[in-house]
């Protein structure tokens, strides 16, 4: 279906980041949060964050969604106008505008993220309604379509979320966040908690859309083998700083820093 | 300061119950109110002597708007004659010796369970809803200071989210009171429980509509002449209830019917909710006119 896609955008946007970063710091004591981080986000690029357990990788993505203020630093996001917003100074219904439409927020309990209250079909058209889409049969037809993308039995729209598996609701929240097209998708361990066989087919299915819709990501993960199968890039993070950067591949297979290194050879090989 | 004297056997109370400070607390919360049509304005709201659920929001703003000549009115699910009806109704021929009536075209003041009269208002007229749950997207979005958010930015979706279960639960919206209404094209309100065959009867009424809600203490207004509308989809738009049946006792087709069990059988008939309106047609049909 997204064939065109890619060619209906204009080239040059490829060139020009998306997200630019700059000395993004938020403390809750000395070295716990994360601070001075700069990076730039071009459109269609996977960043994956890794780092120990309270590296400060959850609220860098926290930052960098708007959820939380930083103490310090500015993050610039270019919207599908080509204008640059500000995500700090924005007002409150612009960044809960992008965060609906031109966003998306995967969390890693997808009870978090979906309304476990109603069907698998409305927590898709969610955004849809929210964006002003008042017409039912549209409505169904994108969560037929978009439970099929996300490989969940079509027959099972008007079923609550409660009576899914993990796996699936994880990939209905995933579902329910790119319905509306998004450029920037954030993700929090999205496959923390599933058994490795669901993983493998989840992280499978991400690439997919991943290369499909164009999405640029940043994701937050502690496992390097999702790092590795997703992203392009790497931020390591360590005691609240980016120790090292790099094209995945790179970081992972030629570890510069120490704790990079041990990083990488503490993961178990069966 | 004190009431204009007048005739109410009371002693000890002030007129209308509440004391002067009370009701000017609460009459600037209703012009707020009624210059932010369907904003909810939260109130001091104060202990009336019958429980919650029964009306205590709708007679503290009745007691705050009614004078010396007004006449009321006091309506339980259309009907003048419940105990609801009969005990605030009563409440406020004692406690304010005014007059009260049960004829919709003169009333002043009509407090109002659960309906809107049939007869259509005019524009000296106020109707006061007793309203349980005033916050229309508590059942989707239980944060209440999430929801106060959503009111402000507008940031209505999740209303569709629920009409969206209806149709795909039941095959239409099922939602058959409480129907939540945008009001002018900025707040979403919810009508309190009257069924959404009164919805239309909300947009561009003369009459200013309160709702006061007592154990929430909130309150809010439709000014006369305001637009209302309904929620919907386009492929599934807003339509009320109608019935085959036709009301037993005045024959009216137009009004909005209750459903009664007549005998061990299960026999059944329809009459008109809204007692008044039945009875006035009844003896107009009497008297031959």
């Amino acid at each position: 279906m997204n064939a065109a896609q890619p060619l209906s955008q204009p080239l040059v946007d490829l060139d020009t980041p998306l997200l630019k970063v700059n000395g993004l710091t938020r403390l809750y004591g000395p070295d716990k949060g994360c601070q001075a981080v700069d990076f730039e986000l071009h459109p269609g690029e996977v960043l994956g964050i890794v780092g120990e357990s309270g590296s400060g990788k959850s609220t860098l993505l926290g930052l960098l969604s708007g959820r939380c203020v930083p103490d310090r630093g500015a993050v610039a996001y270019r919207a599908r106008g080509g204008a640059w917003v500000d995500l700090y100074a924005a007002s409150e219904a612009e960044r809960r505008t992008l965060l609906r439409t031109e966003w998306g927020f995967v969390e890693q309990n997808p009870r978090d993220g979906l309304r476990m209250g109603v069907s698998a079909g409305a927590n898709i058209g969610e955004r849809l309604m929210a964006q002003g889409d008042r017409h039912y049969g549209r409505l169904r037809q994108a969560g037929l379509d978009w439970l099929r993308q996300v490989e969940i039995d079509p027959a099972r729209i008007d079923d609550r979320p409660t009576t899914f598996s993990g796996g699936m609701q994880q990939r209905l929240q995933i579902a329910r966040n790119l319905v509306s097209g998004p450029r920037l998708v954030f993700m929090d361990e999205p496959t923390g908690g599933l058994d490795v066989s669901v993983q493998a087919r989840l992280l499978d299915l991400l690439r997919g859309l991943v290369r499909e819709l164009n999405l640029a990501v940043v994701i937050v993960t502690h496992d390097l083998a999702v790092a590795r199968l997703l992203a392009d890039r790497l931020m390591v993070m360590r005691r609240s700083r980016v120790v090292e950067t790099g094209l995945t591949d790179q970081v992972l297979d030629d570890p510069q820093h120490a704790y990079t290194q041990l990083l990488v050879s503490s993961v178990l090989q069966p | 300061m004190t009431a204009s004297p007048t005739t109410f056997d009371a002693p000890g109370y002030n007129f209308a119950y509440l004391d002067e400070q009370t009701k000017r607390m609460i009459r600037r919360a209703l012009l707020k109110a009624v210059a932010i049509p369907g904003y909810q304005v939260p109130f001091g709201g104060r202990e009336m002597p019958l429980p919650y659920g029964w009306g205590t929001g709708g007679m503290q703003l009745t007691a705050a708007i009614l004078g010396t000549d007004d006449v009321l009115k006091v309506i339980d699910q259309g009907a003048d004659d419940t105990t609801n009806a009969v005990s605030i109704r009563r409440f406020f021929a004692r406690t304010a010796g005014v007059a009260t009536t049960t004829r919709t075209p003169e009333a002043t003041v009509i407090q109002t369970r659960h309906r809107i009269p049939e007869t259509a208002l005019s524009n000296d007229q106020i109707l006061v809803f007793q309203v349980p749950i005033p916050e229309p997207l508590r059942f989707i979005e239980p944060s209440e200071s999430e929801t106060r958010t959503m009111h402000a930015l507008g940031d209505y979706g999740v209303m569709h989210v629920k009409l969206y279960e209806d149709i795909a639960t039941f095959g239409h919206i099922a939602t058959a009171y409480a129907y939540p209404v945008s009001v002018d094209g900025r707040y979403v309100m919810d009508p309190s429980p009257i069924p959404k065959f009164d919805n239309p009867k909300l947009d561009m009424n003369p009459a200013l509509m309160l709702f006061g809600a007592g154990r929430e203490k909130r309150l809010y207004a439709v000014p006369p002449y305001t637009r209302v509308e309904s929620l919907d989809f386009e492929d599934h738009p807003f339509a009320v209830q109608a019935w085959d049946e036709h009301c037993a006792v005045c024959g009216s087709r137009d009004s909005f019917l209750d459903e009664l069990i007549v005998d061990d059988a299960g026999g059944k008939r329809f009459v008109c909710s809204d007692t008044d309106y039945c009875t006035q047609r009844l003896s107009e049909q009497e008297t031959g006119r």
